[in-house]
C-alpha cells in the first residue's frame, strides 16, 4: 500500500470508529474490546470534560510559526540573495563558513553531485519552504528567534542562490518560495518497511 | 556484573587520595549529634546524613559496620558510592549505561537524552499546550488541565533512530546503542484531547512543536494520535525530568525518538506533513538507487547482549549471558543466542513482563570451555521480523545506506583469556 492508500485506509478505520461513537452522545469503546493503557474505556465519559479553555485567534497567531510546503504561514516581506549576503556574513558565517561550505558547523552549501558527500541544502533538502521555517525558528544557533522576517527571506534567498538553485536577483517572498524546485525533491520516498519477515 | 568500564578520565580521578582526607571523613562520620526523631524525641545520630564519601573516590568503609551507627536518612535516597553509574554525554546527547542495568526500567537520571537546543527551563505554572488547526474548538490546556483528564501509564522504550556506533573493538553497549532507555510514562492519551477539541474528519497529520531553543517540530500521522500517543507528564512515578521534556512531552510508543517532541507547546492538526527540517534534512536515510527514505517512524526489533560485554573479562565455567531486546512494532516473541559465531542459535529465556513496545530482559546459561569464540543475540518480534545482520541491511538498503535505523545483530568476541571485545561493523 502506498502512503496515500495507507492514509485512506486509516481514515476509514477512524471514520468507522467515529460512526460507532456517534450512536451515543457520551462516546463508547467498541463492545467487547478490552480497555488497555493505549485504548481507555470511554464508555462512561462525558462528551466533554470541559477542562482547558478556548484559544483566541491572536494567541494562536502569536505562536503559529510553521511554514507548509505550499507556502501557508509565510509572512509578508521579501528578500534577494544580494541582500542576504550581508546578513549572512554578519550573523552566520562564523559558524557555517565564509561561503557556507567551510563549517565549522553544518555545511550549508554544496550542489548536486558535490563529491564531498556532505548533505546540503543543494543536494539533500527537498523543500525550499523548510529553509525559511528552520532559519526563523532555530538560527542563528547562539540567538535563535532573533531575525526579522525580512532577514529570513534574505538569508533564504542567499542560501538558495549559493546552492545554485536561484539567481542572485530572484525575489523570494510568500508567492515565489513555494515555487522553487529543489534538486533533491525527486529522491525522497516514503518508508517502505512494514514489519514481518522482510528486511528493508 | 557491574563494572567500572569508564575510560573517560574523571575530574580528579588521577589525584592521589591522601590518607588524612579519608581519616577526616571517617572521624566526622562517627561524631554524635542529637536530632529530632519523627516522634519528636531527641535521639542520638551519626552525622553527616549521607554515606561519607572521601573527596575523590569510594565511600569510607568502617572496619565493622555492626559496631558503628550508620548514616541517618535524608530527604532524597542515595545511590551507593560504590556504584559508578554514568551517562556518557556530548553537547547534544547522552547515552544510557545499558551494561549496568539489571532490569528493564532505566533509572530516570540515567535515561538517554538528545536535544537540538539544550534543555530549557520551563515554569510548570506557565506551561500551556495549544491544539489548533483542523479542529472544531482550538483549545489551550495548562498542566493542571492535562492532569485532570483521565490518566494512563505504560512502560515503553524510547530510542533515537541514530542509535548505532560500531567502528572499533573497545566499545561498550552504552557506546554502541546507549541511545535507548525505558521508563513508565504517565499522562493523558492524545486521543482524549483529540476528542475534546474535535478533530476534522479530513485531518491526516498533526505537527508537534516544542518550546526549546530549537522549537523542535515533527509531523505525525493522525492515526498515531488516535492509537497510542500520549502527552506524558510522569516518568517512573515522578514528574518528567527536565531532560525528558518537563513539564510535558509527546510520547509515541515504538516510534523514533525525535518524533517524541519534548517541552511540547503546540499541536497543529492538518492534512499534509509540514516537511520540517528534522523530517527532511535529518532523520531520513539514503537507501538503494539514490533514494532517500522519509517518515521512517517505527523502530525495528533489536537486541544486544549486555553481559558479557567490553571491557569485562569472564572466567571459564558457567556464564549467564544477559541482555535487552525490544521492538517498536510490538512484543518480543523470541530471543536467540549463538555462542559459536552464528553457526547455531539457542532460545534464550525471556524475563516477564514481556510488554508491547518495551525493553525485554533475556538470559541464556552457557558453560564456557575457555576457547576463543563469538557470542551474539537476535530477536524476533510478533510481526515475524527477525533482527538482521549488517550484511542483510546492506543488501536491502545498498552501499549508500544511511546511519539511521540501523539495528544489526551485535556480536562480542570472547578471547581465550576471557577478555571481551566488540566485533566492529564497518560499512562505510
Ligand atoms: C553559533 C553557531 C551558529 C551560527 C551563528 C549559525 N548557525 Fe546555523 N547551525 C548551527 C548548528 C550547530 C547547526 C546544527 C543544529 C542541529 O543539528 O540541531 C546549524 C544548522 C543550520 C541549518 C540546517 C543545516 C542542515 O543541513 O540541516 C541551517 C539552514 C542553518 N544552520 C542556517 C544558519 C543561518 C542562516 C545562520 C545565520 C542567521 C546560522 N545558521 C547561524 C550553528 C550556527
Amino acid at each position: 500500500m502506498n502512503n496515500q492508500g495507507l492514509f485512506y485506509f486509516l481514515l476509514c478505520v477512524w471514520l468507522i470508529a467515529m460512526t460507532s461513537c456517534g450512536s451515543s452522545p457520551v462516546g463508547t469503546a467498541a463492545p467487547g474490546k478490552l480497555a488497555t493503557a493505549s485504548t481507555p474505556d470511554t464508555s462512561n465519559w462525558p462528551s466533554s470534560f470541559a477542562f482547558g479553555h478556548t484559544a483566541s485567534a491572536s494567541y494562536i497567531d502569536s505562536i503559529d510559526i510553521d511554514i507548509a510546503p505550499d507556502g501557508k504561514g509565510l509572512p509578508a516581506g521579501s528578500g534577494t540573495a544580494t541582500e542576504g549576503q550581508t546578513v549572512y556574513a554578519v550573523k552566520c558565517a562564523a559558524c557555517h563558513g565564509k561561503t557556507g561550505a567551510e563549517g565549522p558547523f553544518q555545511k550549508l552549501v554544496g550542489a548536486m553531485g558535490d563529491t564531498t558527500k556532505a548533505k546540503t541544502i543543494g543536494n539533500y533538502w527537498p523543500y525550499a519552504t523548510t529553509l525559511y521555517d528552520y532559519i526563523r525558528r532555530a538560527m542563528p544557533f547562539n540567538e535563535p528567534g532573533s531575525l526579522t522576517n525580512a532577514e529570513v527571506y534574505q538569508l533564504t534567498a542567499y542560501l538558495l542562490h549559493a546552492n545554485q538553485i536561484i539567481d542572485a536577483t530572484t525575489v523570494i517572498d510568500a508567492g515565489s518560495l513555494p515555487q522553487v524546485q529543489m534538486p533533491a525533491r525527486a529522491l525522497f520516498v516514503n518508508d517502505d518497511r512494514k514489519g514481518g519477515p522482510e528486511i528493508r | 556484573m557491574s563494572t567500572s568500564d569508564n575510560h573517560q578520565p574523571e575530574p580528579g580521578a588521577g589525584k592521589k587520595i591522601h590518607r588524612r582526607t579519608i581519616l577526616g571523613a571517617a572521624a566526622s562520620a562517627v561524631a554524635i549529634a542529637l536530632v529530632k526523631s519523627s516522634g519528636g524525641q531527641l535521639v542520638p545520630a551519626a552525622v553527616p546524613a549521607a554515606t561519607p564519601v572521601a573527596k575523590a573516590g569510594a565511600p569510607v568503609v568502617p572496619a565493622d559496620a555492626t559496631k558503628v551507627q550508620g548514616a541517618v536518612h535524608g530527604t532524597l535516597g542515595t545511590r551507593s558510592g560504590f556504584e559508578q553509574l554514568k551517562k556518557k554525554p556530548t553537547d547534544t546527547s547522552s547515552r544510557s549505561p545499558l551494561q549496568d542495568f539489571h532490569g528493564i526500567i532505566t533509572p530516570s537520571d540515567l535515561h538517554f537524552e538528545r536535544s537540538h537546543g539544550g534543555v530549557p527551563v520551563i515554569d510548570p505554572l506557565k506551561f500551556e499546550l495549544l491544539i489548533h488547526g483542523m479542529v472544531d474548538r482550538p483549545m489551550v490546556f495548562t498542566l493542571r488541565d492535562l492532569k485532570r483528564f483521565p490518566s494512563v501509564s505504560r512502560i515503553a522504550f524510547l530510542e533515537c533512530s541514530g542509535n548505532f556506533r560500531g567502528n572499533k573493538e573497545e566499545m561498550t553497549p552504552q557506546d554502541i546503542c546507549g541511545l535507548t532507555s525505558q521508563a513508565e510514562w504517565t499522562g493523558v492519551m492524545l486521543s482524549t484531547l483529540f476528542r475534546e477539541v474535535g478533530i476534522h474528519p479530513k485531518a491526516t497529520w498533526f505537527l508537534a512543536e516544542g518550546s526549546d531553543a530549537a522549537v523542535m517540530t515533527r509531523s505525525v500521522p493522525i492515526h498515531k494520535g488516535w492509537e497510542d500517543a500520549m502527552i506524558a507528564y510522569g516518568q517512573n512515578g515522578e514528574a518528567l525530568r527536565p531532560e525528558q521534556g518537563y513539564p510535558a512531552r509527546l510520547f509515541l510508543p515504538g516510534w523514533e525518538g525525535n518524533t517524541n517532541v519534548k517541552w511540547i507547546r503546540r499541536i497543529e492538526v492538518g492534512d499534509k506533513p509540514w516537511m520540517t527540517r528534522e523530517e527532511t534534512s535529518k532523520y531520513t536515510e539514503p537507501i538503494k538507487d539514490g533514494k532517500i527514505r522519509q517518515f521512517s517512524f517505527d523502530m525495528d526489533a533489536r537486541s544486544i547482549i549486555t553481559f558479557p560485554s567490553f571491557p569485562q573479562q569472564v572466567e571459564k565455567g558457567w556464564i549467564e549471558i544477559r541482555g535487552l531486546a525490544w521492538s517498536g512494532r510490538g512484543k518480543v516473541v523470541k530471543v536467540e543466542v549463538s555462542t559459536d559465531a552464528g553457526k547455531h542459535w539457542q532460545t534464550a529465556r525471556l524475563q516477564e513482563p514481556v510488554l508491547d513496545k518495551a525493553h525485554t530482559y533475556f538470559r541464556y546459561l552457557w558453560p564456557w570451555d575457555g576457547r576463543a569464540t563469538e557470542i551474539a543475540s537476535r530477536v524476533t518480534d510478533d510481526t515475524g521480523y527477525t533482527q538482521p545482520t549488517m550484511q542483510q541491511l546492506l543488501q536491502a538498503r545498498g552501499r549508500d545506506m544511511g546511519g539511521y535505523h540501523l539495528n544489526p545483530v551485535t556480536a562480542w568476541v570472547i578471547k581465550g583469556d576471557g577478555r571481551v571485545l566488540f566485533k566492529p561493523e564497518k560499512w562505510k
